[in-house]
C-alpha cells in the first residue's frame, strides 16, 4: 500500500495514498472536479480538458531544501503558471489544488462550450437525458448560450448500427475515447476504434461482424453523452420513469449483480424489464455485466411462460387449481414412500433447493443436481478463495491458474476481471502484473494474456495440475527439473513455487462429472501443497455452469453421477424442478409420475402429469451463492405471472399437504432455517446479506464525479461463506485416481459457449443472431484427410449417436480433437468420447 | 566566409558527400569509429553535454543533458526526428538528401552513446523518395561494417531502420511519433513521463532532430571547444535557417547563432523580392506568433532566447517572411486552416477551438463580419491557449493572437461598416481550399 | 491475390524491421504495400494487414482513417497534390492551384474525366523555397515537382495521361 500523503484542496486539508489522481482525491472529500473523458474505471488519458485546476507546490530553497515561508510563516507555494489537469496529475505531499478560482471556472465554461460547438442539443428526444453527463455539467458549469454559429455546425448520422446491439449517434459524440478504450483496455477487444482526426474523429467498426463483443453493452452505460445506445434501451424510456430493482445475474457463477428498471409497456401496459444495468459491487463485477446478462433476461417476461397448474386428465394436460394439482402430486408421492426421485435443476435459489431437499428428507425420496454435469463443490468448500479475495486487483505476488476451463466463453466477467489482474490495464493503482498460467487442451482467449500455457492431452487433465505441483515442489526444495519438462511447465512450476497467493479456476472443458471432480481434487492438491488453499486472495475458484451450482452443493443437493433413467430407475414418482431431462437428450422410465416445477412448457413439462407454474427470479426473492461462494439476494422487480408460486413455497406447500408441517412464510424465513442447519452459513441471513458499504471508485451517486448512469448499490454486497481453512480445520490432499478419458482416432470433447440455446437465454429478444447453429469445429489437418471444408456439413458419431453438424476449420481445434459445443441444440456429451466424423 | 558544418557538401570539392566513398575521404565516420571503439558513453554524453548542442527540432533543450536522463533500463531505442512538417521548414531535408552520412553517423553515434542497439529514423510520408535513397545508404554502411552486428569487430551492434510517416504534422511531436511507429494513432501522449523513461514500446528512448544529430560528428571530431567558438554562449553552434515567402532568395542558411535578422535577411538573402517592405516575419513557421519587422526586431539576434525575450520563438527557424501586400487576418486565416486540418483530435480545445478559428477566420475574409466576431475570435484564442494536451493548440492560436494584437487594421478592413466604402484588402485571391 | 503471396519478400523484410512481439509496428509500411496496386487500400487488404500485424481491422482501419497519405477509396491513378499552405501561397500557390484546375477542368479535389488524375491542395510539403511545387502521389510512391510552371505541369499532365 503507497503511503498516505497530506495535501491541500481549496485550503482544506485532505490526505490520500501517494499516487492517487486529484479527481479522485478530491471526490474523498466530496469536491467534485469535473470530467468527461476521465472514468474512474480506465487509465486517465487528460483528453477532454474539462478538469483543469490550479496547482501548486511550496516553494523549497533551492541549497537547503527547507520550505520558503512567507510574511506569516505559511508556505509558500509556486503555482504552475498553466492550469493542470486533475485527471492525471497525482497527488504529492503538500500539493496545493484550487478549484475554485475564476481561472477554473473560465477553463470549465470554456470547455463545455467547445465542447457543445459540435453536439446538437437534442436532450429532448436524447436516451441519456436525465442521467447526462454532459447535460448535467453544461447545467452547472457551462455557459447559458453559445456563441457558435448554428448553421456552421457540423450534420452527422444519427442511427448507425456499430453491430446489431449497439448504435451510435455521431453528432452526439465528444470523442472522449471511453468506449474505445474499454473495449481495448479492459475488455481486450479492440473491435471499435476511431476513424479520421480532428473535427473529423468519429467511431467506426471495420471488424466483421461489428460491434460483436461480449461487453458491448458497458460502452452505453460509461459513454458521457446519448452517443452509444442498445437496440434494447433506445427510444424505450425515460430513465427517470423507470423503476429500479436489485438482482442477480442468473446466466453464470460469477453472479454479477443487477439493476433492473422496469416500466409499464405495451397494449396491455404489462411491467417489463426496460433495461438490464450493472449495479456496483467491487469484489464481485466492479460496474460490468456482460451481453449475456445485460440482453439475456428476457425470459421472465416471455409470454410462454406458464401461468397456471396443469394437471394431466384423459392423457391432457388441463388447468387445475393449486389446491387440487398439490393435492394430485401428495397423494402419488404418500403412495411411494421412499420412491421419490427429485431433479434439482439450474434455476433453482438456496431457499428452493433447501425446501427440496427437507421434502425428500421428509418422504424418504432423493434429489440430485441436474444435469450435476461437474463435481468439486465438496472441495471447493474446503479450499474455495478466501473471504474478500479481489481477483481484479491481484498483483505480481499472485499467480492465477486456469485449468480446463475457457473462462471468457464460461464466466465472462471473471474473465474480465482475471484479464485486468494480467495486463494491469484500468486504473489501479498497484501497476504490477499477476502471472497467469494456462492449462487446457486447446487454445482459448485467455493464452492471449497468460505467462506459461501448458497444453495437455484431454484426458490428461488432473495428472497434468499433479505433475505440475510435483514440478513446483522441486522448485522449492531447490531441486533442478529434471532434463525433458516443457519450457512452459518448468516456467509455470517456477512461477507457482515463488507465488505468495494463488488462485485456482477449474472448469469442465471436454470433462464430465468424475473427471472435473478429480480436476478439482488435482487443484487442492496443489493449493494445499503450496499452503494457498482457501484463504484471503487465494484459493480455488469453480467455473460452475449456473449460477447456483455452488448453494446446491451447499444445500446439500448434488450430483448423483448417473443419467436422468438410472436415477429414477426405480423411482414411482419424479420432481422436475427447473430440470429438463428429456430436453437434454435423456429419458425418464415410463410408468414413473411426473411433476415438472417449470417456467415453460419444456419437453420434460409436456410429458410432466403435473405441471407447477414457477416464479421466474424477477417475481420473487431469494439467494443465490456464486462460485467465489458469496451468496447474494435477489428482489420482486416484477409482478407474478398468473398464479406462478415461488419453488420453495411449492416444496414446502407439498409437505404440507404431506403433514411435513408449517410452510416458512418469507425466503427470510428459509434461510434462517437453513443458516440453522448448514454449518457454514450460520452468519448468512437477509439483513447481512443486504448491507452496503461504501465502495471505491464512488460510481454510483447523483453528484457529478462520475456523473451518468448510477451504479449505485442500495441492495447489498452479499456475504461470503467461509471455507473450511478459514473455519480453522485442517485440509488433507486426498490422492487423485489415475483416469483417462477413452481414446479414438478422433476424440470428441465438449465445450461451453456463452451465447448457447439454453432455456433462458435463448428467450432473448435481441440475442437472436448472436447464437450459432450447431457446430463443430475440427483440425484443420484433420478436416483435409476426411475432405472437410470450412462450413461444410459433417455426420458426427458418439457412443452410437450420430448428428449431423456444420463443420467449422478454425485453427482452435487440436490435432485429433472434434471440438463439440454445447447447449446449441446438437450433440449432447457429457464428457470426452471417442468419435468418427465423416462428410455429410 | 560561413562556417557550413552541417550543409558542407555546400562546400567545394565536397559537393559528392552524399556518396559513401566522398564522405569518408572527408574523415566521415571518424567519429563513429573513435566513438565505438575508443569512448565509453557516458564520455560520448559528457561530450555532447559540454559543447552546449541544443536540440533543433524546436525546443532547443540541451541534447546532452536529455541523454543523460535515459532510465536504466534495455532495450533502448534512438529515434532520429525527420518528420519535418512545420510549414516554412526544409532543412532535415536538405541534409539528409544532400549529405545524409552525416546524419546518420549523428545517429549512429546517439545509438552508441544510448547504448541502444536499434534506431528509427522517422521520415515524412511525403519524404517518399528520400527514404528509399537512405534505405540503400544504411545498406551500403551495413556492407561497410558499420552497421549489423559487431560493429567495426567490437561487442557493439546496431540496426537503423527508416519508418515513413504518411501525412500527419502531429507526428513530429515526439511522443505521437512514437505512437506512430507502434502502428497506432498519432496522438500525444501525456507527459511524464517522457521518452527518456518511456518511449518506444515502453522502453528509455531517446528523440532527436535530423539537424541536431548531424551536429554530432563534428563535435566528436572537433571536440567541445571549438564547437562553443560558434555562436552565441547559450546558443553554440550554427543553425540552418530555412527562408521562404517573399525574400528574394529563400532557401537554407547555415549561420552561426546569432547573427541579427536584418543580417540574414538583407545580408545574406538578397532582402525582400521585388524591393518591397517588409511587413512581418514568421519565425517559426506557423507556430509562433508573428513579429513585425520593426528595426528592433530586425536587429535582435537569432538566438533561442533573443526570438523568445521578442515574444516569439526560434524553434525551428522557419522564417516565412511577408511584405507589405499581404494581409495579416489572410496569414491568420492560412496557418488556422493548416492546424486543424492537423488536430489530432485528442483534446477538446485544439480540435473544437481550431475548428470554430477557421469559421470565424473565413468569414472575415468572406467580408462582412463584426466587431463582434473579431472580440469572439480573441476570446477563442484564449479558450484553447494554455489547455491543451500538447503544445499544437497553443502553435495555433500564435499567429491570430499575434496578428490580431500587432495588425488590427488587416481585420478592420473587413469590417460591415468597412465594407461601405469599397477597400480592397490585400489578400490573395481565396482560390484553393486544401482538402487532403 | 494476398500481399504476402504478391510481395512475400517485402512483407518479409517490413515485419523484419521490428521486434517480433510489436508487429503492429509495421501497419503501415504493410499499408503503403497495400496501396501500391489500386492506389487506394481494398477492404480485403485492411484485414489481411490486420493478421500480419495481428490486430484488429478496425485497428487497421483507423490509421487509413487518421494519416492522409492512404486512401479507401478510388481516385485517380495519379494524385496531383499541390501545396497551398502559407509559405507557398506567399509565392503564388494559390493562383497556380487554380490555373491548374482551370486547365484540368475540374474542381479542387476533383478527377480528370479519363479517372487518370486527381488535383488536391495539401499542406506544407517542406519545399517552400521552390513554390510552386506539388507532389503525385500513386501506388508506386511520390515524387516531388519543383518550381512549376503552368506549362511544366501541361506537359507532366500529358505524360500521365498518355500512359
Ligand atoms: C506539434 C509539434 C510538432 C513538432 N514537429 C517536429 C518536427 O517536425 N521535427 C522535429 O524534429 N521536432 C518536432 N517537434 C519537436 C519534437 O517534439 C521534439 O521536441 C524534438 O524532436 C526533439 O528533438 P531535439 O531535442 O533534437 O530538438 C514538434 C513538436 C510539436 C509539439
Ligand atoms: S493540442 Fe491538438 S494536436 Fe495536441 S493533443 Fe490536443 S488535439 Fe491533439
Ligand atoms: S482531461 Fe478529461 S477528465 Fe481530465
Amino acid at each position: 500500500m503507497p503511503e498516505p500523503v497530506s495535501f491541500f484542496v481549496d485550503g482544506q486539508p485532505v490526505t490520500a495514498a501517494a499516487g492517487t489522481i486529484v479527481v479522485d482525491a478530491a471526490k474523498t472529500v466530496g469536491n467534485d472536479i469535473p470530467v468527461f473523458c476521465y472514468h474512474p474505471k480506465l487509465d486517465p488519458v487528460g483528453m477532454c480538458r474539462m478538469c483543469l485546476v490550479e496547482i501548486g507546490m511550496p516553494q523549497r530553497d533551492r541549497a537547503t531544501g527547507a520550505a520558503v515561508l512567507d510574511e506569516d510563516g505559511q508556505p509558500k507555494i509556486a503555482w504552475l503558471p498553466k492550469l493542470q489537469t486533475a485527471c492525471t496529475t497525482p497527488v504529492a505531499a503538500g500539493m496545493h489544488v484550487r478549484t475554485t478560482t475564476a481561472a477554473v471556472e473560465r477553463a470549465r465554461k470554456d470547455v463545455v462550450e467547445l465542447i457543445l460547438t459540435s453536439h446538437p442539443l437534442d436532450c429532448p428526444v436524447c436516451d441519456k437525458g436525465g442521467e447526462c453527463p454532459l447535460q448535467n455539467l453544461t447545467m452547472r458549469h457551462g455557459p447559458g448560450s453559445s456563441r457558435f454559429v448554428f448553421d456552421e455546425k457540423i450534420k452527422l448520422e444519427k442511427h448507425v448500427p456499430l453491430g446489431d446491439l449497439i448504435y451510435l449517434d455521431r453528432e452526439r459524440c465528444i470523442q472522449c475515447a471511453r468506449c474505445t478504450r474499454f473495449q481495448e483496455d479492459i475488455a481486450g477487444d479492440p473491435v471499435i476504434g476511431f476513424d479520421q482526426r480532428g473535427r473529423s474523429l468519429q467511431i467506426v467498426t471495420h471488424s466483421d461482424p461489428g460491434f460483436d463483443s461480449y461487453f458491448s453493452g458497458n460502452t452505453t452505460d460509461i459513454c458521457p453523452v446519448g452517443a452509444l445506445t442498445t437496440a434494447d434501451f433506445r427510444f424505450g424510456a425515460r430513465p427517470w420513469e423507470l423503476k429500479h430493482s436489485d438482482s442477480i445475474c442468473t446466466h453464470c457463477p460469477v453472479g454479477c449483480n443487477l439493476h433492473l428498471n422496469t416500466r409499464r409497456s405495451g397494449v396491455a401496459g404489462d411491467f417489463v424489464i426496460k433495461r438490464v444495468m450493472p449495479r456496483q459491487n467491487e469484489l464481485v463485477n466492479e460496474t460490468w455485466i456482460c451481453d449475456k446478462g445485460r440482453f439475456g433476461q428476457h425470459f421472465a417476461t416471455s409470454l410462454d411462460r406458464l401461468t397456471v397448474p396443469l394437471v394431466r386428465r384423459g392423457g391432457q394436460l388441463v388447468e387445475a387449481t393449486w389446491d387440487e394439482a398439490l393435492a394430485v402430486v401428495a397423494a402419488r408421492m404418500q403412495a411411494a414412500p421412499g420412491a421419490v426421485a427429485a431433479l434439482a435443476g439450474e434455476r433453482l435459489s438456496n431457499e428452493d433447493l433447501f425446501a427440496l431437499r427437507r421434502l425428500m428428507e421428509g418422504t424418504g425420496g432423493r434429489v440430485a443436481q441436474w444435469p450435476g454435469a461437474m463435481g468439486g463443490g465438496d472441495v471447493v468448500q474446503q479450499v474455495g478463495v478466501g473471504m474478500g479475495t479481489d481477483i481484479a486487483r491481484a498483483g505480481g505476488d499472485t499467480v492465477i491458474v486456469l485449468v480446463a476451463t475457457d473462462l471468457e466463453e464460461e464466466a465472462p466477467v471473471w474473465w474480465l476481471r482475471v484479464r485486468q489482474a494480467a495486463t494491469k490495464a484500468g486504473a489501479t493503482l498497484d501497476k504490477s502484473r499477476a502471472q497467469l498460467i494456462v492449462l487446457n487442451g486447446r487454445s482459448t482467449t485467455a493464452d492471449s494474456c497468460a505467462t506459461h500455457v501448458v497444453r495437455y492431452v484431454y484426458g490428461e487433465e488432473a495428472r497434468s495440475v499433479t505433475a505440475l505441483t510435483e514440478l513446483a515442489a522441486q522448485v522449492r526444495a531447490g531441486k533442478a527439473l529434471p532434463a525433458g519438462v516443457a519450457a512452459a511447465s518448468a516456467g509455470a512450476a517456477q512461477a507457482l513455487a515463488a507465488a505468495k497467493n494463488i488462485i485456482v479456476f477449474y472448469g469442465r472443458d471436454g470433462l464430465g462429472y468424475a473427471g472435473s471432480a478429480a480436476v478439482a481434487q488435482a487443484c487442492a492438491n496443489l493449493l494445499i501443497a503450496t499452503g494457498n488453499g482457501g484463504r484471503h486472495n487465494s484459493g480455488l475458484v469453480p467455473v460452475w455452469p449456473h449460477s447456483n451450482t455452488q448453494g446446491a452443493w451447499d444445500m446439500g443437493v448434488r450430483p448423483s453421477g448417473l443419467g436422468a433413467a438410472e436415477f429414477a430407475a426405480d423411482a414411482a414418482v419424479v420432481i422436475a424442478a427447473g430440470a429438463d431431462p428429456l430436453g437434454d437428450g435423456e429419458q425418464l422410465p415410463g410408468s414413473t409420475f411426473v411433476v415438472a416445477v417449470e417456467l415453460f412448457a419444456t419437453l420434460t413439462a409436456q410429458r410432466a402429469d403435473v405441471v407447477l407454474p414457477a416464479r421466474a427470479f424477477t417475481e420473487r426473492e431469494g439467494t443465490l451463492t456464486s462460485g467465489e461462494r458469496r451468496v447474494q439476494r435477489y428482489y420482486p422487480a416484477l409482478p407474478v405471472r398468473g398464479q406462478a408460486r415461488a419453488d420453495w413455497q411449492i416444496f414446502f406447500q407439498i409437505g404440507e399437504a404431506l403433514g411435513l408441517g408449517k410452510s416458512p412464510a418469507s425466503a427470510a424465513a428459509v434461510m434462517l432455517d437453513i443458516s440453522r442447519s448448514v454449518a457454514h452459513y450460520s452468519a448468512i441471513n437477509y439483513q447481512a446479506l443486504a448491507k452496503v458499504e461504501a465502495q471505491w471508485p464512488d460510481v454510483g451517486g447523483s453528484d457529478l464525479y462520475y456523473g451518468g448512469t448510477s451504479f449505485q448499490n442500495n441492495g447489498g454486497l452479499g456475504a461470503q461463506t467461509p471455507t473450511l481453512i478459514e473455519r480453522g480445520q485442517a485440509v488433507a490432499a486426498v490422492a487423485v485416481a489415475d483416469s483417462s478419458a477413452p481414446q479414438g482416432e478422433l476424440q470428441a470433447v465438449p465445450i461451453a459457449v456463452l451465447y448457447d440455446r439454453s432455456t433462458t437465454f435463448g428467450r432473448s429478444a435481441v440475442m437472436g443472431s448472436h447464437i450459432p447453429a450447431a457446430y463443430v469445429e475440427l483440425n484443420a489437418a484433420d478436416a483435409a484427410r476426411m475432405q472437410v471444408a470450412n462450413g461444410a456439413r459433417v455426420r458426427v458419431r458418439v457412443q452410437g449417436r450420430v448428428a449431423e453438424l456444420t463443420a467449422r476449420v478454425n485453427g482452435r481445434a487440436p490435432l485429433g480433437v472434434v471440438l463439440v459445443p454445447q447447449s446449441l441444440g446438437g450433440l449432447v456429451l457429457h464428457s470426452a468420447q471417442p468419435a468418427t466424423v465423416e462428410r455429410a | 566566409m560561413i562556417e557550413h558544418i552541417v550543409l558542407r557538401h555546400r562546400l567545394p570539392g565536397l559537393e559528392n558527400i552524399n556518396q559513401l566513398a566522398a564522405y569518408q575521404a572527408s574523415g566521415g565516420f571518424d567519429a563513429y569509429r573513435t566513438v565505438v571503439t575508443s569512448m565509453t558513453p557516458q564520455a560520448v554524453i559528457d561530450l555532447i553535454k559540454a559543447s552546449g548542442l541544443r536540440g533543433r527540432g524546436g525546443a532547443g533543450f540541451p541534447t546532452g543533458v536529455k541523454w543523460s536522463f535515459l532510465s536504466n533500463r534495455f532495450p533502448r531505442y534512438v529515434v532520429a526526428n525527420s518528420d519535418e512538417s512545420e510549414p516554412g521548414t526544409f532543412k532535415d531535408r536538405e541534409i539528409m538528401e544532400r549529405n545524409p552520412f552525416q546524419f546518420l553517423e549523428g545517429l549512429m553515434i546517439a545509438s552508441y552513446a544510448a547504448q541502444a542497439s536499434t534506431a528509427y529514423n522517422y521520415l515524412r510520408g511525403e519524404f517518399w523518395e528520400l527514404a528509399a535513397r537512405l534505405d540503400a545508404q544504411i545498406a551500403e554502411l551495413h556492407a561497410a561494417g558499420l552497421l549489423g552486428k559487431n560493429v567495426l569487430g567490437t561487442q557493439y551492434s546496431l540496426d537503423v531502420h527508416n519508418h515513413l510517416g504518411a501525412g500527419a504534422y502531429i507526428c513530429g511531436e515526439e511522443s505521437a511519433l512514437l505512437e506512430s511507429i507502434e502502428g497506432k494513432l498519432g496522438q500525444p501522449r501525456l507527459k511524464p513521463p517522457f521518452p527518456a523513461d518511456r518511449g518506444l514500446y515502453g522502453q528509455p528512448t531517446v528523440v532527436n532532430n535530423t539537424e541536431t544529430l548531424a551536429n554530432i560528428p563534428p563535435i566528436v571530431a572537433r571536440g567541445a571547444e571549438w564547437y562553443r567558438t560558434l555562436g552565441t554562449e547559450s546558443s553554440p553552434g550554427t543553425k540552418v535557417m530555412c527562408l521562404s515567402g517573399h525574400v528574394a532568395n529563400a532557401g537554407n542558411y547555415e549561420v552561426p547563432f546569432g547573427i541579427t535578422f536584418r543580417d540574414l535577411i538583407y545580408g545574406l538573402a538578397g532582402g525582400i523580392r521585388g524591393g518591397r517592405t517588409l511587413k512581418a516575419i514568421l519565425p517559426s513557421g506557423a507556430s509562433a506568433p508573428i513579429l513585425a519587422a520593426t528595426d528592433k526586431v530586425l536587429d535582435t539576434r537569432l538566438t533561442y532566447e533573443d526570438v523568445a525575450a521578442l515574444g516569439s520563438q526560434l524553434g525551428s527557424a522557419s522564417i516565412i517572411l511577408m511584405d507589405e501586400t499581404v494581409d495579416m487576418s489572410w496569414v491568420a486565416m492560412k496557418t488556422t486552416h493548416f492546424f486543424k486540418h492537423e488536430s489530432c483530435g485528442k483534446c477538446t480545445p485544439c480540435r473544437e477551438g481550431t475548428y470554430w478559428m477557421t469559421h470565424i477566420l473565413d468569414r472575415v475574409q468572406a467580408g462582412g463580419v463584426q466587431a463582434a466576431d473579431l472580440a469572439l475570435l480573441s476570446d477563442v484564442t484564449h479558450q484553447i491557449g494554455g489547455k491543451c494536451l500538447c503544445p499544437l493548440g497553443d502553435f495555433a492560436t500564435s499567429a491570430v493572437v499575434s496578428s490580431l494584437k500587432l495588425f488590427p487594421a488587416d481585420y478592420e478592413q473587413h469590417l460591415a461598416v468597412a465594407a461601405a466604402v469599397p477597400a480592397k484588402p490585400a489578400a490573395r485571391a481565396k482560390v484553393a481550399q486544401p482538402v487532403s | 491475390m494476398s500481399l504476402l503471396q504478391k510481395y512475400p519478400a517485402e512483407v518479409a523484410a517490413i515485419l523484419a524491421r521490428y521486434p517480433a512481439d510489436n508487429k503492429r509496428s509495421a501497419v503501415m509500411p504493410l499499408l503503403y504495400l497495400a496501396q501500391r496496386a489500386e492506389n487506394y487500400v481494398p477492404a480485403a487488404a485492411i484485414d489481411e494487414v490486420a493478421v500480419l500485424c495481428e490486430i484488429e481491422p478496425t485497428q487497421v482501419a483507423s490509421i487509413v482513417g487518421f494519416y492522409t497519405l492512404y486512401y479507401d477509396k478510388q481516385a485517380g491513378r495519379h494524385r496531383i497534390q499541390i501545396c497551398t499552405d502559407l509559405p507557398c501561397a506567399l509565392r503564388g500557390a494559390d493562383e497556380f492551384a487554380a490555373a491548374v484546375c482551370a486547365h484540368l477542368g475540374v474542381e479542387m479535389g476533383g478527377t480528370t474525366a479519363d479517372g487518370k488524375v486527381t488535383v488536391e491542395g495539401v499542406m506544407c510539403l517542406a519545399a517552400c523555397d521552390r513554390a510552386p511545387m506539388f507532389q503525385v502521389q500513386n501506388g508506386a510512391g511520390l515524387t516531388f515537382h519543383e518550381n512549376q510552371t503552368l506549362d511544366s505541369v501541361k506537359a507532366l499532365v500529358a505524360k500521365l495521361q498518355a500512359e
